[in-house]
């Protein structure tokens, strides 16, 4: 379809984009279930959410059991050592990023946990790590422990024999 | 020829200014819990599951596969999300139940406001070239239809205080009402106005909360409920996006809707009516035809509870419990989404099917 302008704006530059920026602020509310976690994070320990009926204790915990659809009313204590039970290497260099590719990122699931926690494994070629692979976390220091999962820099391999993964198939 | 669906049981949080310390999941949770304990029905036995809700309220990206979880949503269900009112979650679970593969059906709405500036969020829903970036916030742009109401003399200040005044003070019997008054429209009118011409009482409140309704169909509904709330005409209509070529003083989409759902194929006892200003339940009265002997709003309305994605379904939800206790024989249900009643929803519960 064809505009047929006024002669006055007949010659102009035809307008391909515009911009609108537009901002919201909120103040996020992280639920009883992940507030108790960071809360956690902050002294080093790893709490998860058990479910009352399953028993599956889900790391970081969201509050619900997906299977049941009950609160997770069991606190959990959790290892900060697991297993990497699927992983991917990032060859794509992105803005914000802050690590030197290629570097891995882990499906880790923590001893004690039922469901994988997404984080970096590191001390390691990136050409070795493998699922079943035994990983424990790094901690910031001490005085930079805030209530954020930012407090585990990384993963590394904890020199344990490799364990076979058994995937959360139902 | 449609299959007879209804409404057989439903759930409601209190609404509130602010639900503390809870993400939506957690917040949604005691209401799913809730519902289906009162239809007997485990999430297995729940043929279809829908939802109606928006990631802009809470700031939460894929807000609804969160509260999915909430559900009890593995094994995997049959489940359906619309980024609008529950009460179109609703619509959409009916025609699934009109094919005939499933009987019972999950409708749930929620809306977490709090987190953010809702009057500002709210201008995210209209046009992103002309009127978007101006930001004209929620509360302006009803002003304006009030306006546009008032000159047009559709309406007066004094009737727009009278439906403050009404659904205030009989929100004192609806226990999950989040605001009350005993202050008659007299009292009203002394205050000043806010956005002229509307004054605080012509605002809804601003409310956090969660609604939740079971649909069955034929004798899965009779099983469930004694008294089940038959939907014997249900319909949806929209207008245009843009504010300038409507007529703000009337709600056309409304009265189509109420035309195809039947609303004037027998008398009306009771209406709930999805209208956040006051201004809007005058011209809503007029586009659904009811009569001055119709009960309007006996919950109080949007104007008691607002919780947006949730105050048209509860509309239904409070039409089908007015049904279900035998406080009336047929009762009209409507529901609102978009600027100044751009969308409109119109659904006829009756206790016969």
């Amino acid at each position: 379809m064809s505009l047929s302008l006024p002669a006055s704006i007949a010659d102009a530059e035809p307008v391909r984009s515009i911009r609108t920026p537009a901002r919201l602020d909120y103040e996020f509310t992280a639920g009883q279930a992940t507030s108790q976690f960071l809360r956690g994070v902050k002294n080093k320990k790893l709490i998860g959410g058990g479910c009352p009926v399953c028993g599956k204790v889900y790391v970081p915990p969201r509050g619900s059991c997906a299977v049941d659809g009950v609160p997770t009313t069991e606190q959990v204590d959790v290892a900060d050592r697991g297993t990497v039970t699927t992983f991917c290497v990032v060859n794509v260099q992105f803005y914000g990023q802050g690590v030197e590719v290629p570097y891995v990122c882990a499906t880790i699931q923590l001893d004690g946990a039922d469901l994988g926690l997404f984080a970096m494994v590191q001390e390691m070629p990136y050409d070795q790590v493998r699922i079943g692979l035994r990983v424990e976390a790094v901690w910031v220091d001490d005085d930079e422990l805030d209530t954020t999962l930012e407090n585990i820099k990384y993963f590394r391999p904890t020199g344990e024999p490799d364990v076979e993964v058994k995937q959360n198939i139902q | 020829m449609s299959r007879d669906v209804a409404v057989v049981a439903t759930a409601q949080s209190v609404h509130q200014r602010r639900v503390e310390g809870l993400n939506e999941v957690e917040m949604l949770m005691p209401v799913l819990t809730d519902v289906k304990a009162k239809a007997g029905l485990d999430q297995s036995e729940i043929g279809f599951t829908c939802s109606g809700s928006t990631d802009y309220l809470a700031g939460q990206a894929f807000s609804f596969v969160m509260t999915l979880d909430g559900v009890g949503a593995f094994p995997p269900i049959s489940e359906s999300h619309v980024e609008m009112d529950g009460a179109w979650a609703l619509y959409e679970a009916w025609v699934k139940l009109q094919i005939g593969e499933i009987d019972t059906a999950l409708v749930y709405g929620y809306g977490k406001s709090s987190p953010g500036s809702v009057r500002d969020v709210l201008s995210r829903q209209l046009d992103p070239y002309y009127v978007g970036p101006l930001w004209p916030d929620a509360v302006a742009l009803a002003a304006l239809q009030a306006r546009a109401a008032l000159d047009a003399g559709v309406v007066t200040e004094e009737a727009m205080a009278e439906v403050a005044a009404r659904s205030r003070q009989v929100a004192a019997t609806n226990p999950n009402a989040q605001l009350t008054s005993s202050a008659d429209a007299a009292a009203l009118l002394t205050e000043d106005y806010l956005v002229e011409p509307l004054r605080l009482h012509d605002l809804p409140p601003i409310s956090d909360g969660a609604v939740a309704v079971i649909l069955a169909a034929g004798d899965k509904a009779r099983e469930i409920n004694d008294r089940p709330a038959w939907i014997t005409g249900i319909d949806h209509r929209i207008e245009a996006h843009q504010l300038g070529v409507r007529d703000l003083t009337s709600s056309p989409s409304t009265k189509l809707a109420a035309e195809r759902a039947g609303v004037g194929n027998g008398s009306v006892e009771i209406a709930e009516i999805h209208a956040p200003f006051t201004h809007q339940e005058l011209i809503l009265r007029d586009a659904l035809g009811l009569g001055d002997d119709v009960e309007i709003n006996p919950s109080g309305g949007a104007l008691a509870a607002n919780t947006l994605m949730a105050a048209g379904l509860v509309r239904i939800a409070e039409a089908a419990d007015r049904i279900s206790s035998g406080d009336a024989d047929r009762a009209v249900a409507h529901a609102t989404s978009g600027p100044c009643l751009q969308q409109n929803l119109v659904c006829v519960l009756e206790v016969t099917s």
